[in-house]
């Protein structure tokens, strides 16, 4: 009954008898509302827009022929709490490489929707035409690498199927290919660490807009690798695609605990930019909060205001029968009307600069087709603008709607006698 | 039969720096359907006896016993349902809320009460209102009426959920002498005609001359009753 009929009406004349003090509380809350959803879509959209590009260019899981840890000594094993010191240890020699990689290989494409392929990388150095660079060489399987990465999307010239009808030939980046003037069909010398030295064929050019990647990367068959830094039947790597890439932290984790060898996620690889998303989340929170904290000022100083007017008018319905509740209830219901109507009004705002920012295009340099801007448009935005509202609008009520409950008839009666 | 108001030993006294002693030691009976004229000089206490008899305001010893039934150590929420249902107040001036129409105001304490529908409720606030000859005022907002008009809504509004008891503090004191006429005949009538008990603080002899009883107030108590 606190939130009867007859409250309502008050609450509601009390409103309305004051059109514009009401409109300008309930704009305040709207446009906190409103650009809470823009914001967020566009933030949410360009997250998600990233995420999106960082998951597909790259393997969920890399496992690499590394171990987290280095193998423990055998006197720290057997000397578990004395205060031991080992000096001029040398790292043992062992052929590095995944062990039986064809076999794990068998193992993960045996799951439903997992895709696979080995890899070998290593570092090298290109000569070409009195100029060298250092490169890092990784050797793939053409087949695959599509379904792996996006390196596919980024060829400029040439394809990587072409690494399988040539010879000894080699994908470069757009970076790599400027710098040494190494165009398509050129000869190029790839000198590996152990002085291995190749001639390969540009067969193709990829620009994925990295410089690191441009500049830096060349792709050539797993066997020419293998070749090249003489590791032959070695594989350095798997790296693996999953159906759900949110699955990959977990699952790089069951790898690691089977296999021992280092599986790191495409989480665990890109972690400082994920943790960035969480600073960018928390400053929007922290700018709507304020938004709102000043939307909520506007309705504390509009009921108050009813409040200090409306005395009298309290002590009569207090001397006619209501309760302190009621009056509370008459002064929540406004804040809570005004939280509602800001809410849907700012719902219509949110809208609205979702679908203004949604019909700009524009044109990044470097970039074929015709961008906008990514964003989001989910329901939760909405849901959390929404609640947001309605809290902050009942809050700022509390205290005059708690004050208004206090008056003391009698006091004002008297007063006004 | 019990009395409809009854006081034993009220006292209320205003705890400020200097204690302000408002009424003192106040005994009365009042019957049902009996009409009480309460005078006495300006600062004698009557209009605070009359917010302790309408629970307004608590003594601060003795109680009040409304139908027989004690309200000492009653909640600010049991209080008010008693206003509610069983008391109905006109003050000096209308205290009519002024966004809400006429007969809307007539309308509130019922809202408030729930008992009828608001078919029901619409149609009692009518009737009131064509009682005291303002029938055809209910739509308007409350300053489009004159005074006169206007105290006579607050009596309807009063009257609204059939209380028992009227409790009035000069309802003439702010109308002039042909609207003082209608209003207190209005009193006279409820008082006679529709067996309600009234308790009306005036400074007009010719109300006071009117009611059963008159409780005069000297200093805050009763000098003569
Ligand atoms: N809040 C208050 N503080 C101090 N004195 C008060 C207060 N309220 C009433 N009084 C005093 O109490 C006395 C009784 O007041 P009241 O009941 O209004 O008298 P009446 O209605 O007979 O004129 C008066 O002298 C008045 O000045
Ligand atoms: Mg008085």
């Amino acid at each position: 009954m606190l939130f009867s009929r007859v409250n309502f009406q008050i609450a509601f004349a009390h409103l309305l008898n004051r059109r514009r003090q009401s409109l300008v509380s309930v704009l305040g809350v709207a446009l906190g509302v409103g650009f809470f959803i823009g914001t967020s879509s566009l933030m949410q959209g360009s997250e998600n827009d990233f995420v999106s590009r960082l998951v597909d260019s790259q393997p969920h899981i890399t496992v690499k022929d590394e171990f987290r840890e280095p193998a423990r000594q055998p006197l720290f094993t057997i000397f578990q709490e004395g205060a031991v010191a080992l000096k001029g240890v040398k790292p043992r020699e062992y052929l590095r490489g995944i062990k039986n990689y064809k076999g794990k290989l068998e193992q993960l494409e045996a799951i439903e929707g997992v895709i696979a392929a080995p890899g070998l990388s290593g570092a090298s150095i290109v000569r070409y035409g009195g100029e060298e660079r250092n490169v890092s060489i990784l050797g793939i399987d053409p087949d695959v690498e599509p379904r792996l990465t996006t390196i596919e999307e980024d060829m400029r010239e040439g394809s990587l199927d072409a690494l399988k009808t040539t010879a000894d030939g080699i994908v470069i980046g757009k970076g790599l290919s400027d710098r040494l003037h190494l165009n398509m069909g050129d000869l190029a010398s790839v000198i590996a660490p152990s002085g291995n030295v190749v001639l390969m064929k540009v067969v193709g050019i990829f620009r994925a807009g990295n410089i690191l990647l441009d500049e830096g990367q060349a792709y050539v068959l797993l066997k020419d690798a293998q070749v090249l830094f003489n590791k032959p039947n070695i594989a350095d790597r798997l790296r693996i695609k999953l159906p759900d890439p949110n699955t990959a932290l977990e699952f790089s984790r069951q790898l690691e605990q089977r296999w021992d060898y280092k599986a790191e996620s495409w989480q665990e690889v890109n972690e400082d930019i994920l943790g960035l998303f969480v600073v960018r989340n928390a400053i929007l929170y922290s700018i709507v909060s304020a938004i709102m904290i000043v939307a909520s000022f506007g309705i504390f100083n509009i009921i108050s205001t009813v409040v200090m007017e409306k005395r009298r008018d309290i002590a009569i319905l207090m001397s006619m029968g209501f309760r302190a509740r009621d009056i509370r209830a008459i002064f929540l219901i406004q804040g809570f009307v005004v939280g509602i109507i800001g809410m849907l009004t700012g719902w219509g705002v949110g809208i609205g600069l979702i679908s203004t920012l949604a019909s700009i295009e524009f044109d990044v340099e470097g970039l074929i087709d015709a961008q906008g801007f990514p964003l989001d448009y989910g329901f939760t935005q909405f849901v959390i603008a929404g609640i947001f509202a309605l809290a902050s609008a009942v809050l700022a009520a509390w205290l005059p709607a708690h004050r208004a409950s206090q008056v003391r008839p009698v006091d004002i009666i008297r007063g006004a006698a | 039969m019990e009395p409809a108001i009854e006081t034993r030993h009220v006292t209320r006294i205003l705890q400020e720096a200097v204690p302000v002693t408002l009424v003192k030691d106040i005994n009365l009976k009042i019957a049902p359907g009996e009409f009480v004229s309460v005078t006495g000089p300006s600062g004698s206490g009557k209009s605070s006896l009359l917010y302790l008899l309408g629970l307004l305001d608590v003594p601060t010893e003795g109680e009040v016993l409304i139908d027989g039934q004690s309200t000492a150590g009653l909640e600010r929420a049991e209080l008010a349902a008693l206003r509610l249902e069983k008391l109905g107040f006109v003050f000096q001036f209308h205290f009519l809320l002024p966004e809400f129409s006429v007969a809307q105001n007539v309308m509130l304490p019922m809202q408030r009460l729930g008992r009828l529908s608001e078919k029901e409720i619409k149609e009692r606030a009518a009737e009131l209102l064509d009682y005291f000859e303002i029938g055809e005022q209910g739509t308007k907002r409350p300053d489009q009426l004159s005074g006169g008009q206007r105290q006579r809504v607050a009596i309807a509004r009063a009257l609204a959920n059939n209380p028992k008891i009227i409790l009035a503090d000069e309802p003439t004191g702010n109308l002039d002498t042909k609207n003082s006429d209608i209003v207190r005949d209005i009193f006279v009538r409820l008082a006679r005609d529709e067996g309600m008990t009234v308790v009306a603080v005036t400074h007009d002899t010719d109300f006071a001359d009117a009611a059963d009883r008159n409780v005069h107030l000297v200093d805050g108590m009763v000098a003569r009753s």
